[in-house]
């Protein structure tokens, strides 16, 4: 086991070495030239050279991904173009504000998902199915844009129970920002919601059929014995790959999101930093998606592998 | 069993009625059927797919699915009515007083958890036994199945073990609580040959052992003979014929007992290939049931007065009953099922023949994929074919049999060219063929033609019958759009199929007929050789008769070679001229299917008769058992690859040499450390059944 972890860690760096070249080139390419980004049009072409030559800009372009990439390794992540401060303590701080929404939705999408898929499944082909499954596709099909206006609209013009914008300080501490939270969480939750819904009736469904399950049953156990010493467990299974994989749905949706509500979170601020063209913040924020997603897969992996011993690794 | 019909029968059914609601209706799936059993007996429920026999022995216990229900008569279990228990009280009683074994046993367990929580929990929660206590007693039911080192099966999950081992253990799980009942549906029908004949030893063994009273049901004629005190033969939802095993089966007074018993193949081994004596037409339609009689219409003693009302389930003589009204008239065994078959050839293929296809010491080797960071970890090589060498003379049959992972399959997809050889000839006409199927010749690909083991899967689902035939006469043929059809047509008729099937599509067919489809399609292009893997294995017994009837006239007629794969010794040695027994990849024994199947035996072949399930329960067999299961093909043992196994194993030179071909006559040779002289003394015990069988002809 610590061996596949091992491979398996192995393997994510040599992803993040590949989505660092990509990364590093798609920011050379994005249109537009830096030094007349923070110059302004009108500065002198002296004027330019000079910040280029600062900046290091001149250098040949293996040069000058070598010496970022080396400056990430060793967690030194720039200066941030646009606002002059250092790109690792935006970086954190915003991380630290998306990862509070993101637990926030996960915490509401993940278990109500399964409860609903496992009641779904369970009654399958009845009303309470069929409203579960048709009410789940219709969020499936509603980006972020479209739910986040629509509950911003109920909840917070028609009804005033929630603020519409979500422009939280956590110097505070986390109480009083809790109510700006809970439309974008829930706006994050919807489409994964109906993700985990759908997975986990359709496996509960399949498990439900398995021969084992009639054993169970046949040896006497109660339904709430089967179901939690059977069923579950064996239902979870591909429920686990789904949430994981829908990490990298969920970091998408952030940014939607957070662009919506005007949350100060990792997803705005790479919106923002594409918008500046602040390269050295648009790459540290996108190493730390490919990062995250990375992680958030070899945990599913490791979950799923204890949950099914017919995982071997060597 | 005279001293316990006086005694209260354990399970007591009566006139059941099961009844599924349906979108279309109520469909009466089991109709008026009783029967009892007591303790220490074994009552085998026999019927071919379709006859109701789970939904009877489920519906019984009260576990049926949502929409069936009781709608009718009575069920006891120890004077207790079932019938009209609340269902919680059921849940008490299954796995207390009912066991149940299953017929996968991988499936039947929870791939989740290990076994030894999965058996104790039983004990849990019937006997109150905390956890020390149950795996105590868990370890000790294991031990009375026969597994080998209960404690370390007990810390295994379920996907670690074997299927032998496994069924033990469900096994074991089941007669926890010492239950009253123990249900057995099919238990054996997923494993080999010889772990199967291992399993039915122990539930034998276990009959004596235990109080309880078996429900054994099965559609194998030949382990209801080797496991079942009394039997019930259920058709279409009613019992036919029900009564103590050996009167049934020598002096059965039902019809379609008659036939069935027509439709197994017996061992012979006579110099002629005999046809099998077959049911014509199609179980009815539970929902299309006629008035009178539900078999007359598939039966040749049906008169006038069948038709008209259904008959009673009456009682005749002893313990003997019937749902036939002209049960006196059934002939007897011997007379209608060994005398009345017709001689289709003389079996053949000796040296003097000419070979159509020649392979020598063909080998195929796969690859498993690699498993380290970027494709450099080990890569195992898995022997699939181990060195083959075989032949088989113009319109003869050689079968090759053999059990799961012996290459059998491997070796016929080589020959095809599905598979390229990893090495090795492979000869059509004297002439070398390519390995790969893309590189032969269309005039090669005409020849050779293949039957595959599902017709479900081999057949395209939207592809009606007419083009599926007709397709290999427009691509391997030269054959006009008229003269496609006309060649369809004859198929069809040459497969029994009528005319109008030619526009059916596969959905509309039955399995059975769904396989002559295939077998006219693989003769279209009027091939001169048929690979037919496992074509009857997925089906009912009276289908399997009138598919083997079928497979032999056609060979009769065109002079087609076959090449028959199996698993089921009886079917193989019906069938073939030459047999070849496979095990790992190499062939152990190989010649004139009289030879093969008379000793000298190689003692793999030997264990395979003494596993063989006849459909006779008193043929006398020799007790032959394999230990174990078959090795990975990863991982082929050393000197002889049979020696871990080999009851015969002469020692170290077994261990370390390979085996010589041994030659007994020009026409059957034997892969065998043990000379000729020993191996004929030592084995003739197993060839009692043969000449009983022989006699009775």
């Amino acid at each position: 086991m610590a061996r596949y972890i091992l491979r398996r860690l192995g393997f994510i760096a040599l992803t993040l070495w590949l989505a660092s070249m990509l990364i590093f080139a798609a920011t050379q390419i994005i249109p537009g030239d830096i030094a007349t980004m923070i110059l302004g049009r009108f500065a002198s072409e002296t004027a330019k050279n000079n910040l280029r030559v600062q900046l290091g800009l001149d250098r040949p372009i293996v040069v000058q991904y070598l010496s970022w990439l080396w400056g990430f390794i060793r967690g030194d992540w720039g200066v941030s173009l646009s606002s002059d401060s250092a790109v690792r303590d935006i970086v954190f701080e915003r991380l630290r504000n998306s990862a509070i929404l993101a637990f926030c939705a996960f915490i509401i999408y993940v278990p109500l998902g399964i409860i609903l898929g496992l009641i779904a499944g369970l009654r399958r082909n009845s009303w309470v199915d069929s409203t579960l499954s048709v009410g789940s596709l219709a969020f499936i099909g509603l980006p972020e844009f479209v739910s986040g206006i629509i509950l911003i609209y109920i909840f917070a013009l028609q009804l005033h129970w929630l603020p519409s914008q979500s422009s939280v300080d956590y110097s505070l501490g986390f109480w009083p920002n809790m109510p700006m939270l809970v439309l974008p969480a829930i706006t994050i939750s919807l489409t994964s919601l109906a993700y985990i819904l759908r997975m986990q009736r359709s496996s509960t469904v399949e498990v439900l059929e398995m021969d084992y399950v009639r054993t169970a049953n046949l040896k006497g156990l109660s339904a709430r014995q089967v179901l939690f010493g059977h069923v579950l467990r064996n239902a979870l299974l591909p429920t686990v790959t789904v949430v994981a994989l829908g990490i990298g749905w969920l970091i998408g949706g952030l940014i939607v999101t957070e662009t919506v509500f005007s949350y100060p979170g990792l997803g705005r601020l790479l919106l923002f930093g594409i918008q500046r063209r602040d390269l050295p913040l648009i790459q540290a924020v996108a190493m730390i998606i490919v990062i995250i997603v990375g992680l958030a897969n070899l945990g599913a992996d490791i979950l799923y592998a204890y949950l099914n011993p017919r995982i071997a690794y060597k | 069993m005279a001293a316990e019909v006086n005694k209260q029968p354990v399970l007591e059914v009566e006139d059941l009625d099961i009844v599924y609601d349906t979108e279309h209706g109520p469909l009466d799936a089991v109709r008026k059927a009783s029967f009892a059993i007591h303790e220490h007996e074994s009552f085998g429920l026999v019927g071919e797919s379709g006859s109701g026999k789970s939904t009877l022995a489920m519906g019984a216990i009260r576990y049926l699915a949502a929409n069936g229900r009781i709608a009718g008569g009575s069920v006891r279990l120890n004077g207790k009515e079932l019938a009209d228990v609340p269902r919680h009280e059921m849940r008490h009683l299954w796995g207390s007083q009912i066991g149940v074994v299953y017929q996968s046993p991988l499936s039947a367990l929870n791939p989740s958890y290990r076994i030894g929580r999965q058996i104790a929990e039983v004990a849990q929660l019937h006997m109150g036994m905390d956890k020390a206590k149950s795996s105590a007693r868990a370890i000790e039911m294991l031990t009375k199945v026969a597994m080998p080192d209960p404690e370390s099966v007990m810390r295994r999950y379920p996907h670690q073990l074997s299927g032998g081992m496994l069924q033990r253990c469900v096994i074991a799980m089941a007669l926890m609580t010492n239950p009253s009942l123990l249900i057995m549906d099919e238990p054996t029908t997923a494993l080999d040959v010889t772990t199967q004949a291992v399993v039915l030893d122990l539930v034998w063994g276990l009959k004596q052992q235990f109080d309880s009273a078996i429900l054994y049901i099965t559609h194998d004629l030949g382990v209801v003979a080797k496991i079942c005190d009394r039997i019930g033969v259920l058709y279409a939802g009613e019992f036919m014929e029900q009564g103590d095993l050996r009167q049934i089966f020598h002096t059965p007074i039902h019809p379609y007992m008659l036939n069935l018993l027509g439709c197994v193949p017996h061992f012979d081994l006579g110099q002629a290939k005999r046809s099998l004596v077959c049911i014509p037409g199609f179980i009815p339609r539970i929902d299309e049931l006629p008035d009178g009689c539900i078999f007359a219409e598939r039966c040749e003693w049906a008169e006038e007065a069948c038709t008209v009302e259904r008959p009673p389930f009456v009682h005749t003589k002893d313990d003997h009953y019937t749902a036939c009204r002209r049960w006196e008239i059934v002939p007897p065994v011997d007379e209608h099922v060994f005398a009345a078959t017709s001689e289709l050839a003389q079996r053949g293929g000796g040296e003097d023949e000419a070979h159509l296809v020649e392979a020598t010491d063909v080998r195929k080797i796969f690859r498993t994929p690699s498993t380290g960071l970027l494709g450099r970890g080990e890569r195992h090589d898995i022997h699939a074919v181990d060195g083959m060498t075989l032949w088989i003379s113009h319109g003869r049959t050689l079968g090759i049999v053999g059990e799961s992972g012996s290459g059998k399959t491997t070796v016929a997809r080589t020959i095809i060219g599905l598979e390229e050889a990893t090495s090795g000839e492979i000869k059509l006409h004297d002439e070398v063929l390519a390995t790969s199927l893309s590189k032969r010749p269309r005039s090669v690909l005409k020849e050779i033609q293949m039957v595959f083991q599902n017709p479900d899967a081999s057949l395209n689902p939207h592809t009606s019958v007419g083009e599926a035939i007709g397709r290999p006469v427009r691509l391997l043929t030269d054959a006009s759009g008229a003269e496609i059809q006309a060649r369809v047509l004859e198929l069809l008729d040459a497969v029994q199929l009528p005319s109008n099937y030619y526009y059916r599509m596969p959905g509309e067919l039955s399995g059975g007929e769904k396989q002559r489809v295939a077998i006219a399609r693989a003769f279209a292009a009027d091939p001169e050789l048929i690979l037919c893997d496992e074509p009857i294995s997925s089906l009912d017994v009276s289908v399997q008769g009138a598919l083997m009837n079928l497979l032999m006239t056609l060979q009769a007629e065109k002079g087609t070679s076959f090449l028959f794969i199996s698993h089921d010794l009886s079917a193989v040695q019906h069938l073939s001229d030459w047999i070849s027994v496979v095990y790992l990849g190499h062939m152990m024994e190989w010649g004139d299917a009289t030879k093969v199947l008379t000793p000298p035996f190689h003692p793999y072949t030997e264990a395979l008769l003494s596993a063989v399930p006849v459909a006779d329960p008193d043929a006398k067999q020799a007790n032959i058992r394999l230990e174990g299961s078959v090795p990975s093909a990863m991982d082929i043992p050393p000197g002889c690859r049979f020696h871990p196994r080999c009851p015969r194993c002469l020692g170290d030179i077994c261990r370390t040499e390979e085996p010589p071909w041994r030659e007994d006559g020009g026409d059957h040779w034997i892969y065998c450390h043990i000379p000729l002289e020993e191996l004929r003394e030592m084995e003739a015990g197993t060839l009692e059944l043969a000449t009983e069988r022989g006699g009775a002809e």
